[in-house]
């Protein structure tokens, strides 16, 4: 008995760790194949009807219009960036401001292309002037939001199209100005609201300038967009 | 115990770092002194091993890259460039205030840029003067020819490609000819200064910022008041050019200093003073008379 017990004694100690009889090892040491669930969606996007696939995706360029036009800080825009919505209003702002004093002469308006090369080069030089100066954003989250923050000014010139429809005297000119500066504002804050959290902070107004030249500039072509007579 | 004239024979730990100590006496610390002379008789029997050359060129790198900032890094990866943005806010500030207000005694260069010069201040000054420049021609002209009848607004956007040929060109081609001048002065006569390339182009194009306020004053349509700002801007921006070339180039011969320092000031009027011509037409005060005289003229046949 008592060797019996000296014996068991070196191993009494063991009833405390707990690699003990009690507690079931168990597990999977199978592969694993993935988030199933994800997997599964992905796999059935083949066969839903296209206007679903259509309506996701526009879906989250509205939700991301939202987000501008409310800028309070969220992470939609940079989280899920996607170029879909900056290439519509693009085109939107670049069509609108076609039919102006351009077609008839050399030394008018901003001709269709002009305005793409303006918006993108522009873009993506802001975006290297912030990458350069150590920002954390990444480069094509950068061209999402600088884009998607082109939409209060892309609302104006609707809206100058429509005030000039009634015609370009002082007082047309002065509603414009009134609604361009106000969309022009919009447009900075929102994006700084965006581009300001990836800075360190003594860089900021370096990276805000920038951005400040380049919606300055897309509103002055907004501003002086004369009809054709 | 080994003959160290045998090359295939294993070489101790402490030999190698010897072997780094004799290459290039630099930053190790000498601890055994007495394993020195084999290496070096190794050295004049002329064979050295290639084993033991990526020793001293591993810790050769390495005691560069730790040296700080001058890392050579190529000039095609991003990290290059990100070197020239190395600045902050208020650095970029007191750069432009001391562009635009030179002191005789302190050089740009030295007090300002310190090693350190940027990239981002020259190209967003010039990009900021190219649109100033469009900008403000545009409603010039628009003012100008505000009161007559046939008169069509354009915006005459064909402009900002040419202002910004015309300043860009200005802002690098002329710092790349002045630093290839500078280079080859500096082979002929050992001067006490020289500016990198970046720091030529830096100093430019901080010189440009006086003339973003200069332009956007041209809008108003007064000849005395266009000629003023000129004066005064050509003035100040010459200026702080002249200044900070002047001690690069005080201990060359007189003819060459008063070439160099007059072409550098030239150039300056001839970019200030075709950037006016061109951009911002000329007030005709005297034309409504006459053309309002010819009509008159015009009208007194047809009514008879």
């Amino acid at each position: 008995m008592a060797a019996a017990e000296e014996a068991s004694r070196p191993f009494a100690g063991l009833s405390d760790v707990s690699i003990s009889e009690d507690i079931p090892v168990e597990g999977d040491i199978s592969v694993p194949v993935g988030p199933s669930t994800r997997r599964d969606e992905e796999f059935s996007t083949l066969d839903e009807p296209v206007k679903e696939t259509i309506l996701r995706d526009l879906r989250a360029v509205g939700n991301k219009f939202i987000h501008v036009l409310y800028p309070k800080r969220s992470t939609a825009l940079l989280r899920d960036w996607d170029l879909w919505g900056p290439l519509l209003l693009c085109v939107t702002l670049a069509l609108l401001l076609q039919g102006g004093a351009a077609d008839s002469d050399d030394q008018g308006g901003p001709q269709f292309a002009e305005v793409f090369v303006i918006i993108w080069f522009g873009s993506i030089i802001i975006t290297l002037n912030s990458k350069l100066l150590g920002g954390t954003i990444s480069f094509f989250q950068s061209l999402c939001v600088l884009g998607y923050c082109i939409l209060p000014l892309t609302v104006a010139m609707a809206v100058c199209r429509i005030v000039l429809v009634g015609g370009s005297g002082t007082v047309s000119f002065a509603v414009r100005l009134v609604v361009v500066t106000a969309s022009f504002g919009w447009s900075t804050f929102a994006s700084t609201a965006f581009l300001t959290d990836s800075q360190p902070a003594e860089r900021k107004a370096l990276v805000v300038y920038p951005v400040f030249l380049f919606y300055f500039v897309i509103g002055w072509m907004i501003l002086t967009f004369s009809p054709s007579q | 115990m080994a003959s160290t004239n045998d090359p295939f024979q294993f070489q101790e730990f402490e030999e190698a770092g010897n072997l780094l100590e004799a290459n290039r006496d630099a930053v190790t610390i000498s601890i055994e002194e007495d394993n020195i002379k084999p290496d070096k008789q190794r050295k004049a029997a002329g064979f050295t091993p290639d084993g033991d050359d990526e020793d001293p060129l591993a810790s050769d790198d390495k005691t560069e890259l730790l040296s700080g900032p001058n890392k050579s890094v190529p000039f095609w990866t991003f990290e290059y460039y990100q070197r020239f943005f190395d600045i902050e806010t208020h650095h970029v500030k007191e750069r432009i205030i001391g562009s635009v207000l030179p002191w005789p005694g302190k050089n740009f260069v030295h007090v300002h840029l310190r090693r350190n010069p940027d990239l981002y201040g020259p190209f967003w000054i010039c990009t900021t003067l190219v649109f100033a420049i469009a900008i403000s021609g545009n409603i010039s002209n628009f003012l100008v020819h505000l009161g007559k009848p046939n008169y069509k607004y354009t915006p005459e956007f064909r402009k900002v490609t040419i202002a910004a040929t015309a300043i860009f060109s200005y802002a690098w081609f002329v710092p790349l000819a002045l630093w290839g001048l500078l280079l080859w002065r500096n082979n002929k006569i050992m001067n006490l200064v020289s500016y990198s390339f970046m720091e030529i182009v830096c100093v430019y194009g901080y010189s440009l910022a006086i003339y973003i306020p200069a332009v956007v004053l041209w809008i108003i349509p007064y000849e005395w008041l266009r000629w003023c700002s000129i004066v005064v801007a050509v003035c100040l921006s010459g200026s702080v050019l002249v200044m900070t070339f002047w001690p690069a180039v005080r201990d060359d011969h007189p003819k060459v200093i008063i070439a160099i320092l007059s072409a550098i000031a030239v150039l300056n009027i001839l970019l200030a003073v075709g950037c006016k011509a061109y951009f911002f037409s000329k007030p005709e005060a005297v034309l409504p008379a006459d053309s309002s005289a010819a009509t008159g003229l015009t009208k007194a046949p047809s009514s008879t």
